[in-house]
């Protein structure tokens, strides 16, 4: 007989974990995780793996997990997956592998995304297994951006025998996995293992280099490096444009998690970064960032932590995961309701004034736009403001890079392969797709590297 | 990591260090900064590049111990100690033009950041008249190089002690009524950028302002330093630091500087608890 659901993942209770910024989900025993494997259909057809971006072979690992052979569940992910103790953690499993699994279609599907997490973990904990480079070709690849789209880029080019240098702006490599992924969803020693090693592997990693400011890319072909992918993410941040986000406590969802997460304004005065915080925070926006951002706000001591979104919780773009976890934890979330202007005295923000919304027919999206109810106007207490309505791709590189074409969204151009309009320069994740997923940057990072593989190959 | 090579003391808490950045002298311009952060527990501040030398592979930075952060470099940070992090040049290059009569304005600090622009506009061919001032003598420096980056040099301090008594902005309004004055840069406390910009504007003549707000990643990606500009929300940190002084928001700059005041005075208490655990 078949469980028809998954094995449950222990987690920390809602009430405590509040208070502290440990991770929630506590992993899988060695015991559990072999129950869930044995879950798994082993269908010949395996959905699962066509499902994820980076094709990690799925029925294979689960296999060796069930076997008890966890080494060789962690080298079977390893073969296409090289960052999976983050993927185990912050993929969206649930519209991916997990998605299209056969077991799902009748129950629960198989819980892949855990067993990934359980096998990336116990391979941390039993030391990972040194992979042999194969012999250099002689090849330089600079790759500008150390999020998941450049570290993915990085290994397999890496693995491929090139020279592989990763340039990072800020002063830890990881991109949004440092700074934007809070540390009670993804642990930053998690992340720093991984970038470990990519290092072990290799892989060069120069930090504080601004490329389109220390360097452009023309200077690194300069340099000596014969091709350049583009990782750079959408790290601009959106504001509402709004009367009133100037003033203090009005945040952008970057600077307010970045202030946590990579400065550790949660420790400080240990750390030198504060972060203000009051009674009163309001969320603007839907998404997982959103729910990171209140999840944060209640862990640095907030009362009171409402997420106001215009649209309704159907069209939320957040994982339902996240949802669950946020309300568990006392997030409060407002529906159709639309911040339209902050109000404060001697500059610090007090209030907010907004609009209900009602959803009027489709927009691009697809999905209904909210339209402003006329005369519906209240105010809110709100002490701190998170504004959560998405980033941008960052301008810095495709402004200095002549000749790279850009869309009118601001994105780079590139195929599915990542190469670009320039000769030698390949793009991939955030940068080109707009905000997306770390998996799905993953992917754009591989097929990159593939693309930047042959390109050397057929002389460069 | 960035060793620092030199340390001279140029006033009772001012110090002047060259520290190791090589890809940042490598590229650096006038009117552009970098970010630093001393060590691990570290907060990521701004600074001005007060100059930059290619061949040495060295970036040359005025500091003032104002804060937690400066404080600490101001007291423990010496010739062979290492900055954790340093990144640069950040923010866009001051527009150089060689043409007219320009002054340059720098208070306090100021006077650091001033003097590449200051040698740029001499360099391109304009005629720059240098105005610097501080509290007192012994907060001014640099006052040969300063000498030399300008062909005309007025020193100011509050209580006269060296140089003409008084503010920068008087002499500022007296060569702004008698000459043809193309632009004038001002650099140094916000509130003195205020009243320079209220001079330059009352005399009709465009201004130049470098903006020092708040900053965490100093690249575009937070935010921290918006400051608002002729109705428009700007990142000081990458649509500056420069911006028209006449159309600055000044009461938004200096509120939102006073932002952590509370938190910032809670972290140079508990620096200085440490250090006096640390010498008893």
């Amino acid at each position: 007989m078949i469980r028809e659901a998954q094995v449950p993942m222990r987690e920390q209770d809602p009430g405590s974990r509040v208070h502290n910024f440990s991770e929630v989900p506590l992993g899988y025993s060695e015991e559990e995780a072999r129950q869930e494997a044995g879950r798994c259909l082993k269908c010949k057809t395996a959905p699962c793996v066509r499902g994820c971006p980076v094709e990690v072979d799925i029925p294979e690992f689960i296999g060796h997990v069930e076997t008890g052979d966890f080494r060789a569940a962690a080298a079977t992910i390893k073969r296409t997956n090289n960052l999976p103790a983050v993927c185990g953690r912050v993929c969206p499993q649930e519209v991916q592998c997990q998605g299209v699994c056969t077991l799902g279609k009748k129950f629960e599907p198989c819980g892949i995304g855990r067993l990934e997490r359980f096998v990336a973990d116990w391979e941390l904990e039993h030391g990972i297994q040194s992979v042999e480079p194969p012999p250099p070709t002689g090849r330089r690849v600079a790759v500008v951006g150390s999020g998941p789209a450049g570290l993915t880029c990085a290994a397999d080019l890496r693995l491929l025998g090139h020279e592989v240098t990763v340039f990072e702006a800020l002063h830890e490599p990881g991109g949004v996995l440092m700074y934007g992924i809070p540390e009670f969803r993804l642990p930053k020693a998690v992340v720093a293992q991984e970038v470990e090693g990519l290092r072990r592997l290799g892989v060069g990693i120069e930090t504080n280099v601004v490329v389109g400011k220390t360097v452009t890319v023309d200077g690194l072909f300069a340099e000596g490096f014969e091709a350049v992918f583009v990782g750079s993410g959408a790290g601009l941040p959106r504001f509402l444009g709004i009367p009133g986000e100037t003033l203090i406590g009005g945040y952008s969802a970057n600077e307010f998690l970045t202030r946590v997460n990579l400065m550790r304004a949660w420790q400080f005065p240990e750390y030198d970064t504060p972060v203000r915080i009051g009674s009163q925070v309001a969320v603007i926006g839907g998404g997982n960032v959103a729910m990171d951002a209140a999840r944060t706000a209640l862990r640095l001591g907030a009362e009171k932590v409402t997420v106001l979104y215009r649209r309704t919780r159907t069209e939320m773009p957040a994982r339902v995961e996240e949802i669950h976890h946020a309300q568990q934890e006392g997030v409060e979330m407002e529906f159709l309701v639309n911040p339209v202007q902050l109000y404060g005295s001697d500059g610090v923000l007090g209030e907010a004034e907004c609009l209900r919304m009602e959803l009027g027919p489709p927009d691009d999206s697809g999905r209904r736009r909210p339209v402003p109810i006329a005369g519906s106007e209240f105010v809110i207490n709100v002490d701190t403001c998170v504004v959560a309505v998405g980033n941008q791709p960052h301008p810095l590189v495709p402004r200095t890079t002549p000749g790279l074409e850009v869309s009118r969204r601001g994105t780079v151009q590139a195929d599915e392969t990542g190469s670009t309009s320039r000769s030698g320069v390949f793009a991939g994740g955030d940068i080109v797709t707009g905000a997306a997923t770390v998996i799905s940057a993953m992917g754009a990072g591989k097929q990159a590297a593939a693309a930047v593989d042959r390109y050397l190959g057929a002389g460069g | 990591m960035h060793s620092i090579v030199a340390k001279r003391p140029l006033g009772p808490e001012i110090a002047q260090y060259e520290v190791e950045a090589p890809r940042v002298a490598r590229t650096a311009a006038p009117g552009q900064f970098v970010v630093l952060r001393l060590h691990e527990q570290g907060e990521r501040i701004p600074l001005t590049l007060a100059d930059w030398d290619p061949s040495r592979g060295t970036i040359t930075l005025v500091v003032q111990a104002l804060g937690k952060t400066t404080r600490e470099m101001h007291e423990l940070y010496g010739v062979g100690d290492v900055i954790r992090d340093v990144v640069g040049p950040l923010g866009e290059p001051s527009e150089v033009v060689g043409e007219g009569t320009v002054v340059c304005v720098a208070g306090g600090v100021g006077i650091a950041p001033v003097f590449p622009i200051a040698r740029a506009l001499k360099e391109a061919g304009a005629r720059v008249v240098g105005i610097i001032g501080a509290r007192s003598s012994d907060l001014l420096f640099w006052l040969e190089r300063m000498d030399e980056a300008t062909h005309e040099l007025v020193v100011t301090t509050d209580d006269g002690s060296t140089g003409r008594k008084g503010l920068v902005t008087e002499p500022l309004a007296e060569i702004l009524a008698a000459r043809q004055v193309a632009r004038v840069w001002a650099v140094g406390p916000a509130v003195m950028m205020k009243f320079c910009a209220a001079t330059a504007s009352a005399a009709g003549v465009p201004i130049t302002v470098s903006l020092n707000p708040i900053m965490v990643d100093g690249t575009g990606m937070c935010g921290a330093c918006r400051v608002e500009v002729g109705e428009h929300v700007r990142f000081a940190c990458v649509d500056g630091p420069e911006f028209p002084g006449e159309e600055v928001n000044w009461d938004l700059l200096l509120e939102r500087l006073a932002a952590y005041q509370e938190e910032e005075r809670c972290a140079l208490d508990k620096y200085r608890r440490m250090v006096q655990e640390a010498t008893r």
